[in-house]
């Protein structure tokens, strides 16, 4: 089934456009991995499909809510000396513009998260007193809590070491085969596109390229 | 003890000390938020467009307070705007606003050669608030707590994380611009209490301080707001023992509290 449906987008800021004339499908339990040099528009076409930023022209149709799509910024984006506990944090993900407060549902589905990531006993802990790999597993299930349909990672291997980086995989891969979530997921790390993700998406140079990993390595192949 | 209860015998001091730790639980509510956002510089800027506003409406002979809360507001929509568009710097732009409406505050007091009272602008004059005052400040605190008590969750999202309560489908531009309303009605009020060039300290100093000791968002607003009354009590009744200015006296209890808290912070790691 189809889930979102891109047609032939225009995206950027002030009149100038990184993103012109993109094309694809997100398909159910697609792994998409979006690989670009740095500056090719792999965030502002995130931005763009969460509606952060507005079309500059083309479509985007979604078949699903848009509430049933997690998103997970770049670490970056979060300061890591904030003052928040665990668990403020990841119950946060179950928020939305009609839901104020939490219930003990939501209390439930995030113990349950935290115990999917081997985390649990980090509940109480302080966001600032947490390692790089600890601190974006928070982010991601804060994420997860917002996820239904769809995963939006940006970067999410930023600043891991090896074994980290691994782990994070393993999980989104996980949730990918068992809860049928489909995932974008920005990436540098191509080797790790090929061994988890089945499809591709390279904005390498503004040409296009959008199709199974195995097409993209004979593609690679051939140049 | 007798010169306490002196003190409290007077009903100005009874309505200095209700007023001020109105507007203290307020400048920490609305604090925590724009100091973790790190936009804490906000609240100096727009203290001194107040205090421009303030002089122009003197100078022309209307309520200070009716002109610089419009006046305010709208420079703060200003500012949300500059943050939203990432070309240009929101500090580099505060900075010049400050520092500009500073001066033109007090070039219209000068050419109005009147005798407009700058230092009580400047400075605060939380003894001779009146009545009216004493109202907006109890009004803008239930306003403020209400907000929290419904959308602390919300809150802290928008805080943490701007561009995932965005993307989760909070509408943080209508919380944006609710705080920054709020917190331009704050300043013109507590630019009354402590002054224009002090009313900021309120704002900044009971987070910096909660953040110290406390690791939680909810730990840090609730302890921010209880510092934030202690310390001007404290401070109220430090200048009445020995006769220092209020809104100064009120600083430096603060800033004596965010020193021993960092201390032992330090001391228990």
């Amino acid at each position: 089934m189809n889930l979102i449906s891109i047609d032939k987008i225009k995206l950027g800021y002030n009149n100038s456009a990184i993103i012109n004339g993109l094309s694809f499908d997100v398909d159910e339990q697609d792994f998409i991995c979006i690989v670009g040099h740095n500056g090719s528009g792999k965030t502002t076409l995130i931005r763009g499909i969460l509606g952060l930023i507005p079309l500059m022209s083309g479509k985007i149709k979604f078949n699903i809510d848009r509430n049933q799509i997690g998103y997970m910024p770049q670490e970056t984006a979060v300061d890591p000396n904030f003052p928040a506990s665990v668990f403020e944090i990841v119950l946060s993900g179950t928020l939305n513009n009609h839901r104020n407060f939490y219930n003990n549902e939501d209390k439930e589905r995030a113990d349950k998260t935290l115990r999917l990531l081997g985390i649990s006993d980090l509940k109480n802990e302080s966001f600032s007193e947490l390692s790089g790999g600890q601190r974006q597993k928070i982010l991601l299930a804060r994420t997860l809590m917002a996820t239904k349909k769809i995963l939006i990672l940006d970067e999410p291997s930023n600043n891991l070491d090896h074994k980290s980086k691994n782990d994070l995989y393993r999980i989104i891969k996980e949730l990918n085969e068992e809860q049928k979530i489909a995932v974008l997921m920005i990436t540098h790390d191509l080797d790790h596109c090929n061994l988890i993700g089945n499809k591709i998406l390279s904005l390498h140079n503004k040409e296009y390229f959008f199709g199974t990993t195995e097409e993209y390595i004979k593609r690679v192949h051939n140049e | 003890m007798n010169s306490l209860i002196e003190m409290f015998s007077y009903s100005f001091m009874v309505r200095a000390l209700v007023v001020g730790m109105l507007i203290s639980l307020s400048a920490a509510l609305i604090g925590t938020p724009l100091v973790l956002k790190k936009n804490s510089m906000l609240g100096d800027g727009l203290s001194h467009v107040a205090f421009g506003a303030s002089a122009l409406a003197l100078a022309l002979g209307l309520a200070p307070i009716w002109v610089s809360i419009p006046v305010v507001i709208l420079t703060s929509f200003f500012v949300l705007k500059l943050d939203e568009n990432s070309k240009i710097h929101g500090d580099s732009a505060i900075a010049l606003m400050s520092a500009s409406a500073l001066a033109i505050g007090t070039f219209i007091v000068s050419l109005s050669g009147s005798n407009i009272d700058i230092n009580s602008y400047l400075f605060g004059s939380i003894l001779s608030v009146s009545e009216g005052e004493a109202y907006l400040a109890l009004g803008l605190l239930a306003v403020i707590a209400t907000i929290y008590i419904i959308f602390h969750n919300k809150i802290f999202a928008l805080t943490f994380d701007e561009k995932f309560a965005r993307a989760i489908g909070i509408n943080t531009k209508v919380l944006n611009i609710i705080f920054a309303i709020l917190c331009s009605i704050l300043i013109v009020l507590g630019m009354r209490l402590v002054g224009a060039l002090l009313i900021s300290s309120l704002i900044i100093f009971p987070t910096l301080s909660a953040q110290s000791i406390f690791k939680s968002f909810k730990n840090v607003t609730i302890a921010a707001t209880v510092l934030s009354v202690m310390n001007f009590v404290v401070g109220l009744i430090t200048s009445y023992l020995i006769g220092t200015p209020t809104g100064a006296t009120v600083v430096i209890a603060n800033l004596f509290t965010l020193v021993v808290l960092k201390i032992l912070n330090k001391i228990i790691k």
